[in-house]
């Protein structure tokens, strides 16, 4: 069964046939590699590799995005998808997170140019991808911060929960989400009937998104970010004079999403950070 | 590990097996889908690893590829089977990495000396992360290489003698692989290192046909295991008795009723070869 040293001299190095292997499974015009029994090339038997990847992350993005596949079809998102893959194939063999440009790449697909929603429909999926498969983290009590003194409650920084994400959209993108994961037939959705940002986040056992009243966007971002309370509410006073603080931090508390929080020390304040409001 | 018939767990099964607390062997995970941070697959496998024996069955690390293994990737498993603590882990001789990109599928190799020293290696250095033996699966196969020099089942044995890992018999991937090559199925068993098999897995397959109408069959994984798998998995355990044995599903799946049927179906073939070594037994006295 053993061949002589000879023959193996003469033949491709492992990582030749693999580079021609890879090359042809991602160009469908390069010559395929292999044979069939009797020792010769056979398109089909190649095209089960090609197909099987193709399919496989096809799938990934099926399963990441079933909102955005609802809402452009079976055949499109497939077509979409199936574009999207020879685009951006994955770089790791954990496929979880598979698709994280996805909805950047919906923003710029020219055949959805009149579709400018589905983008944000597809940030709120990733979002609740990311916060799905995020680290787990104790919430912190709501009663732990009843020591801090009414003066120094703006000094306090909150470390978020590590699922928590933001989407902001210019859209009523949360309804459009929502509609889509439902078994129902979606109601009609006026897109000028109001912009919803998404807080996504997962606590807990279950994800959840909900939209977030004008200006909270802005509070958690700049949390997120390090900022204190008082620069936090600063902030979304400016972008939203109707912003309630105080019942958003207890909103915040309860609901779990603040995992610790510190006082930071007045005179070690950070520099004036640029506005990430809109 | 029991040597019982398992299941693939699935996300869809989860609630069930929790709430029926199904009467099965052991349950099987892919690696990569536990190697997120946190979230509901650690929290419903945590709940199901305490009452259930676990293999780990790894699609990623492309043992096969002409290049080092990815290291971050080593650790995530090594992490992950000191979390989970399974009793068998298992991988496939199979390359799926190319320069940055993954392919999500599991590519066949040529069987000749560079692969057998590429595999080896790799097997070595993941066996020393992980401190423990590894299990190398047989590939479906859907073509062939002229460069190869060894036979399947012989290159298989040369990588178990010099790297002292255990194999998992995909019983499935015989009947498909050898259906596609050309190859008796019968001797492909005799010529398989069978004193090394820890593991076995069934599955199903679809039927097609090559460029020139030869019949070529596809692992899909989608449908109960054929008739011609079963026959050939019931010639194995006769040979080498009870082993643990997989039914693996992806795609498609079925109810938790039908899945668990296809694993009695499984244990009946175990429980078959008990019932003919207490006759043998028997027979002796």
């Amino acid at each position: 069964m053993h061949s002589t040293p000879l023959k193996e001299h003469s033949m491709p190095q492992l990582g030749e046939i693999q580079r021609a292997f890879a090359r042809a499974l991602l160009d469908p015009q390069e010559a395929p590699v292999g044979d069939d029994p009797a020792g010769r090339p056979d398109r089909l038997r190649f095209a089960v590799y090609r197909n099987n990847v193709a399919v496989s992350l096809i799938e990934a993005l099926e399963a990441g995005y079933p909102a955005v596949r609802r809402l452009v079809g079976e055949v499109f998102f497939r077509a979409c998808a199936g574009r999207y893959a020879a685009q951006e194939p994955p770089r790791s063999p954990v496929m979880l997170l598979y698709g994280d440009r996805f909805a950047d790449f919906l923003a710029r697909f020219a055949p959805l140019a009149d579709y400018p929603y589905l983008a944000d429909v597809a940030r709120i999926e990733r979002a609740w991808l990311e916060a799905y498969h995020a680290a787990e983290a104790e919430p912190l009590a709501p009663t732990a911060l009843a020591h801090v003194a009414a003066h120094r409650v703006g000094d306090l920084c909150f470390t978020l929960h590590p699922s928590v994400r933001i989407v902001r959209s210019t859209y009523p993108a949360v309804t459009l989400w929502r509609v889509n994961m439902s078994k129902d037939a979606p109601p009609a959705i006026h897109l000028d009937s109001g912009a919803q940002d998404a807080l996504v986040a997962r606590p807990g056992a279950e994800v959840q998104v909900r939209a977030v009243p004008p200006g909270a966007a802005c509070f958690l971002d700049v949390l997120f970010h390090g900022g204190t309370l008082a620069e936090a509410a600063a902030e979304a006073t400016s972008a939203s004079a109707s912003f309630d603080l105080t019942a958003h931090i207890a909103a915040l508390l309860e609901s779990g999403l603040v995992t610790a929080a510190r006082l930071r020390r007045r005179r070690t304040q950070l520099p004036k950070r640029q506005s990430i409001c809109r | 590990m029991p040597a019982r018939a398992g299941v693939g767990l699935k996300a869809a099964h989860y609630r069930e097996i929790l709430e029926m607390r199904p009467d099965v062997g052991f349950f099987e995970v892919h690696a990569e889908n536990y190697m997120g941070a946190g979230g509901p697959p650690h929290r419903y496998l945590a709940q199901i690893r305490s009452s259930y024996a676990l293999s780990v069955h790894g699609v990623g690390l492309s043992i096969g590829a002409a290049r080092p293994l990815d290291a971050v990737h080593l650790r995530r498993l090594a992490g992950l089977v000191r979390r989970y603590q399974p009793a068998l882990v298992s991988e496939h001789l199979a390359w799926s990495t190319h320069g940055r990109a993954f392919f999500n599928d599991l590519l066949p190799v040529p069987y000749h000396a560079e692969t057998l020293a590429w595999v080896c290696g790799h097997i070595h250095q993941v066996q020393e992360a992980l401190g423990r033996q590894l299990l190398l699966e047989n590939p479906a196969t859907y073509l062939a290489f002229s460069e190869s020099t060894w036979s399947e089942p012989d290159f298989i044995a040369e990588v178990a003698r010099r790297t002292g890992c255990g194999l998992l018999l995909d019983v499935n991937n015989v009947i498909v692989a050898c259906t596609n090559q050309e190859w008796q199925p019968l001797r492909y068993i005799d010529a398989f290192p069978l004193h090394a098999v820890r593991q076995l897995h069934l599955a199903g397959h679809a039927t097609d046909a090559d460029a020139s109408g030869r019949p070529l069959l596809i692992d899909t994984h989608d449908r109960p295991v054929s008739q011609a798998v079963w026959d050939l998995y019931a010639r194995v355990i006769g040979r080498i008795g009870r082993r643990p044995t997989l039914i693996e599903w992806d795609q498609h799946l079925p109810s938790w009723e039908t899945l668990h049927r296809e694993a009695q179906q499984a244990e009946d073939i175990l429980n078959a070869f008990d019932a003919a070594q207490g006759a043998q037994h028997a027979a002796a006295r």
